[in-house]
């Protein structure tokens, strides 16, 4: 693997992925938990920590999930695509 | 139906139009199922209506799923190794979501979550987000490379990647260890609900129980359990979902309370702070903070108290006699004598838990949308308690979810998927089947409590709804009421409601038919059942196929391997049932429990597995060493339970920041990483071969591969 860029590259972008979701879940579960007491204002009618850890950070939970599976399949089909031509496969996903 | 899936499921040719047309097929079945599944509680309404007895609906619902899954697991039976650990690889993504939803779902969610929010108000969202979150964990950094390592177990892979026999064996105890507690809880909860729904003793529901586990996954294994947990998953959620719509309709005019309750979140505030300034509910306080103060008197005056009270117990019930008083009152005097402590040792046990029982009912009530909310009047006080349960919460938090991505028998799912593709599109799916119901229990408390708050408290002794009388009677950890202050009127402070009737009851209060209550068992049924089948299949399956095939017999048959793992599946369940029936323990310790152990032992061995190249078999023995060590050592020691067992003093064993004994995990983890890191930096590099497979494991899977792997010498 270390002479193939292409399959090098193919990991750096996956892992940059998966870097930012994290950060994304571990802002909603626990800076937003920790701050809770201060940020429970009125947000449409709810109070805005108790909102959010009783629904709005579960449903970023399953678009984090959906994020990923979507992205990383089509980096899948263009890895797949440009097998043996190290320089197509896109730098960016 | 599931004889034609057991007919469509040798279909290999052809992988992809295979996969589709399979995929149409289960559709086919399973939504048909779902329309069965609604005539038939349609049918048993309308025997309801027509006079069917109650008893006679809750057999019913008993007998005919826990049939449904015999049949299915019967239909499904097989002796083809791949087919037996991981279900043939071949169960499409939405399918698979729903079984892992089902592997999920335990009792704990289906019966305690609702129950457990209704007690802790915004605290108990801890256990919301972190059963939810965690799938974060095992969609980004464990399911799509142990989909693309493809085995069957998670030893299998620590195994692989870490080499050796050692590491094997240290994660496949971790496994064992954490799912067998895990299992217990679930053997508990079955028979809890066995034994409510047919009125049987607690041993015979256990048993029950367990004859209903090994129907679906003795004969079959993972395959038998995919789809009895698909049809389980349908039914839970049903049976969850059905009465939250209808209660929902009846406060907030929507079928769907999600996402219309906040004007009853309103409602519950006002009223709470209503109820605060009531004088009668202040009364009962006072009279409570007197008890307690009476008990600590005792208490400080042991063993004097004790002697004098147990002569004024005897006296009472002599005096009673003597003066003829009603055999009511004489055979509470003698109940009380009986029930009086044996030793002053005893009675100081006895007396401090009345204390605390006391003092917490005599505190003041609790908001239910308050974080971190604490009761105590000092304000230096409590901006400590407050933060305690901050960090409490945190920490809880974070177990449960690096828990979730620890706990094997969820791992093993993304193990039978067709490919790595699926494996994540599966977590996805799945997420979104547990949603369904982690979305529901917020409300559901929210509004069960304000029907309380407003239909039952406040009222008078003689008006309140049936299912208090009834449901008090069932047993005092359920629901007590009591008239403290005898003023007839049932105030908050004078009830005390236990964390499983909020759903098993809800019915009721909502005012119901008891079809409703009947299917709602049978949901809860469904939802221990499907728990402790895939716990139970991690457990013989590490036994037949890590210890038995790997360690001990490596020339093994694939029958004899499968014959084995169905033999060790039927004693791991006898063994289990039988520590169940000595009742250890509560159950919710009981399962944070296990969330910790898997948290602390074998996530960070299976991450750094696949992110940290330089991981190496020293260094991740010596992680899960150091996390499962720290984390049994923090439980025993500060556990009230486990203290009483060993003896050891509660004053000298403080738990370290304030934290509870249930999120150990907080610093096993960091710890067995920390392990993890330096052994493996002190010590050599993995050799090639294992680099390779890191490698690997990396890149996406080929076509055609399909997750497939040429073995590695081990």
């Amino acid at each position: 693997m270390v002479g193939d860029s292409r399959q090098r590259r193919y990991w750096v972008q996956t892992r940059h992925l998966t870097v930012a979701l994290l950060l994304v879940w571990f802002l909603i579960t626990f800076v937003l938990s920790y701050f809770a007491r201060a940020l429970n204002f009125s947000f449409f009618g709810w109070p805005f920590s108790y909102y959010m850890a009783s629904q709005g950070s579960l449903l970023i939970y399953l678009l984090i999930a959906f994020v990923y599976a979507r992205w990383q399949r089509a980096r899948d089909i263009a890895f797949r695509s440009t097998e043996g031509n190290d320089d197509q496969f896109p730098s960016q996903a | 139906m599931p004889e034609s899936i057991s007919a469509a499921l040798p279909a290999r040719a052809d992988p992809l139009a295979g996969e589709r047309s399979f995929f149409r097929l289960l559709c086919r079945y399973y939504g048909t199922f779902t329309l069965g599944f609604f005539a038939f509680v349609m049918l048993l309404w309308l025997g309801e209506r027509a006079g069917l007895p109650r008893v006679l609906i809750g057999y019913t619902f008993l007998f005919a799923t826990i049939g449904l899954y015999a049949g299915i697991g019967i239909m499904s039976r097989t002796t083809d190794v791949a087919e037996y650990y991981v279900a043939g690889r071949r169960v499409p993504a939405f399918f698979n979501g729903m079984a892992t939803g089902a592997d999920w779902m335990s009792a704990a969610s289906f019966i305690g979550l609702a129950g457990s929010l209704y007690l802790l108000g915004y605290d108990g969202l801890a256990f919301v987000l972190g059963w939810t979150g965690g799938y974060c964990l095992v969609a980004l950094l464990i399911a799509p490379y142990l989909r693309k390592f493809g085995q069957f177990t998670i030893p299998d892979f620590i195994g692989a990647r870490y080499g050796g026999d050692v590491a094997r064996a240290i994660a496949m105890v971790a496994a064992i260890t954490c799912s067998f507690v895990y299992v217990v809880a679930q053997i508990y909860g079955l028979g809890l609900i066995t034994t409510h729904l047919t009125n049987v003793d607690f041993s015979y529901g256990v048993f029950l129980g367990l004859a209903g586990i090994l129907v679906c996954s003795f004969l079959g294994g993972m395959r038998a359990i995919t789809w009895t947990q698909v049809a389980q998953c349908i039914i839970l959620l049903v049976a969850y979902l059905i009465p939250v719509a209808w209660i929902g309709l009846k406060y907030t005019n929507s079928p769907l309370p999600q996402f219309a309750y906040s004007s009853v979140l309103e409602q519950l505030t006002a009223r709470e702070q209503q109820l605060a300034q009531d004088p009668q509910e202040q009364a009962v306080r006072q009279i409570y903070r007197q008890r307690a103060a009476e008990a600590n008197a005792r208490i400080a005056a042991l063993p004097g108290s004790w002697q004098k009270g147990q002569i004024e117990a005897r006296k009472k019930v002599e005096d009673l006699k003597a003066h003829r008083a009603s055999i009511l009152e004489v055979r509470a005097a003698e109940r009380v004598l009986a029930g009086y402590p044996t030793s002053p040792q005893e009675a100081r046990h006895v007396w401090q838990q009345e204390a605390t029982e006391f003092t917490e009912r005599a505190g003041p009530l609790m908001p239910h949308t308050e974080p971190f909310w604490s009761g105590e009047a000092d304000p230096e006080k409590a901006e400590h308690a407050r933060t305690v349960k901050r960090w409490n919460f945190l920490a809880l938090v974070f177990c449960l979810m690096a828990g979730t991505a620890g706990l094997p028998h969820i791992l093993m799912r993304s193990y039978t998927t067709p490919n790595v593709d699926q494996a994540r599109k599966s977590i996805f799916w799945a997420l979104f089947f547990i949603l369904l119901l982690y979305l529901s229990a917020p409300p559901l408390a929210a509004l069960v409590k304000y029907d309380v708050y407003t239909a039952v408290v406040g009222k008078h002794f003689s008006d309140l709804p049936e299912w208090v009388a009834s449901w008090s009677r069932i047993g005092p950890s359920f629901l007590r009421v009591e008239d403290v202050n005898h003023d007839g009127v049932l105030q908050l402070a004078e009830m005390q409601v236990g964390s499983d009737i909020v759903v098993l009851a809800m019915p009721e209060i909502a005012g119901l038919p008891y079809v409703i209550s009947g299917l709602v068992a049978a949901g809860g049924l469904a939802a221990a059942l499907s728990t402790a089948d895939g716990l139970l299949l991690t457990i013989a399956n590490a036994l037949s196929h890590d210890l038995y095939f790997r360690l001990i017999n490596k020339r093994a048959s694939p029958a004899r391997r499968v014959t084995m793992a169905k033999i060790l599946l039927l004693l791991v369940a006898l063994v289990a049932a039988f520590v169940t029936l000595m009742r250890p323990g509560n159950i919710v310790s009981l399962v944070g429990l296990a969330f910790s152990l898997a948290a602390a032992s074998l996530f960070p061995a299976l991450v750094m597995g696949v992110f940290w190249r330089r991981a190496n078999r020293w260094g991740a023995i010596a992680g899960m060493l150091t996390g499962f060590g720290v984390c049994t050592y923090y439980i025993s020691t500060r556990f009230p339970f486990f203290q009483a067992t060993l003896g050891l003093d509660p004053s000298n064993w403080q738990p370290w920041f304030g934290i509870e004994p249930i999120s150990s995990g907080v610093f096993a983890v960091p710890l067995g990483l920390a392990a993890l890191i330096i052994v493996s930096l002190l010590t050599r590099r993995p050799d090639a071969d294992t680099e390779a497979l890191v490698d690997f494991l990396r890149l996406p899977d080929l076509p055609g591969e399909g997750g497939r792997i040429t073995m590695r010498n081990q």
